[in-house]
């Protein structure tokens, strides 16, 4: 039983850190969005380049900004939470 | 035009400053890190805890990595104003010089006010030991900017910046500007005040250990994908990690090179946004010019 309880802990936190990083698709496509625009103004106004740039490079952090916290879970789902959680286990256990 | 054995001393002192920190930082990670088979990914690993009454402060990589770093930025400022004069110009000085005056620019461009003219060194401080910390991976150190409480510390010290300035036109005006649009909408602006340094200590925190946790997956993949193909080799042959060699460099290039300068001009420029975009400029203004009007009546 307890390497049942163990192996649906690590599953589910493999699983949970696959998930969290479905939050990549929403920073891909605003970051994308960003560029492509970026790319527009700069195809229509040549020497405001550098102001454009500038701006784009802002609004892609902000925007990666859900993606790396979504990022920094799974991070922590994987490398941290399995440890964790079975030492929780344990002691509830008693061992 | 023979320059004097003092300054030449001085000036070698101050390349040891510059090189013997680092130098110091590879020597204590050679000899205190504990061997490793396989992938391990770990935060700083703890010198020592020195005793405090209300909880054991540890003394951790991230934290003497980050002294390292700045000693060695000192010995670079020192070097290159070392000997500065107004009549003679020398490259040194052409350097901190051109350095100097892209930052003043750089603030000037995006706080315009000029109350916020003295932010220069502090942003060139913040922009400098966020390149420096991140760039330690290439000599292969621990980054600092990997460990959430160094980064927190500075997102810590822009938010009290921001603070100050939100307070300049009073405690009144800023607990009205909580409430702006709607009272519904005091918690919301209140969780924005305190999200301010969350999302920025976290933006650059993750950048870094993405990079450096994706840096490790590859190579521990690609180590095990040699031994795989190429262990039938004869001897000490098979034992070479082939596939290790160069490539991983092409990832480094991206996550620490690129993603390190970029999150540390990121960090800057955020921080200048937020510092001079808390002013209460307008209101400023409007006081000014009511205090002005009675005048002509009278």
């Amino acid at each position: 039983m307890l390497e049942l309880a163990i192996g649906i802990i690590l599953g589910c936190c493999a699983l949970g850190a696959g998930c969290a990083m479905i939050a990549g698709i929403g920073p891909g496509i605003g970051e994308g969005n960003a560029v492509a625009k970026a790319c527009e103004a700069i195809g229509r106004q040549p020497e405001s380049r550098g102001a454009v740039t500038t701006t784009m490079i802002m609004g892609c952090a902000i925007a990666e900004t859900t993606g790396l916290y979504a990022l920094i879970i799974a991070i922590l789902l994987i490398f941290l939470a399995p440890n964790q959680l079975v030492n929780v286990l344990l002691r509830a256990l008693g061992r | 035009m023979k320059k004097k054995l003092s300054f030449r001393t001085v000036d070698i002192l101050l390349i040891l400053l510059m090189v013997v920190p680092l130098a110091a930082g590879m020597l204590l990670k050679v000899l205190t890190e504990p061997a490793s088979e396989g992938l391990t990914i770990a935060g700083a690993r703890i010198f020592f805890t020195v005793p405090m009454p209300l909880q054991n402060m540890p003394i951790t990589e991230s934290q003497i990595n980050t002294w390292l770093v700045m000693l060695s930025i000192l010995g670079l400022c020192l070097f290159l104003t070392h000997g500065i004069a107004s009549d003679k110009r020398t490259a040194r000085q052409m350097i901190a010089e051109w350095a100097v005056e892209q930052c003043e620019k750089l603030v000037k461009q995006n706080m315009e006010h000029d109350v916020f003219a003295g932010y220069g060194p502090f942003v060139a401080a913040i922009m400098a030991l966020s390149v420096c910390s991140s760039l330690l991976t290439l000599i292969g150190l621990y980054p600092p900017t990997s460990d959430l409480n160094i980064v927190g510390g500075w997102a810590l010290l822009v938010f009290i910046l921001i603070m100050k300035n939100k307070l300049k036109a009073g405690p009144v005006h800023y607990l009205k500007s909580l409430v702006d649009p709607i009272p519904v909408m005091a918690p919301m602006n209140i969780i924005g005040e305190f999200a301010t340094p969350i999302s920025m200590s976290f933006r650059h925190y993750g950048n870094v250990l993405s990079g450096s946790v994706i840096s490790a997956l590859v190579a521990w993949a690609l180590g095990n994908l040699t031994s795989k193909l190429l262990g039938w080799l004869p001897g000490f042959l098979g034992e070479i990690p082939f596939l290790q060699i160069g490539l991983p460099a092409v990832l480094s290039l991206y996550f620490d090179l690129f993603s390190g300068c970029m999150q540390a001009f990121i960090f800057a420029m955020l921080t200048m946004l937020y510092v001079s975009g808390g002013y209460p400029a307008e209101e400023l203004m409007n006081r000014l010019s009511k205090k002005a009007k009675p005048n002509p009546a009278q």
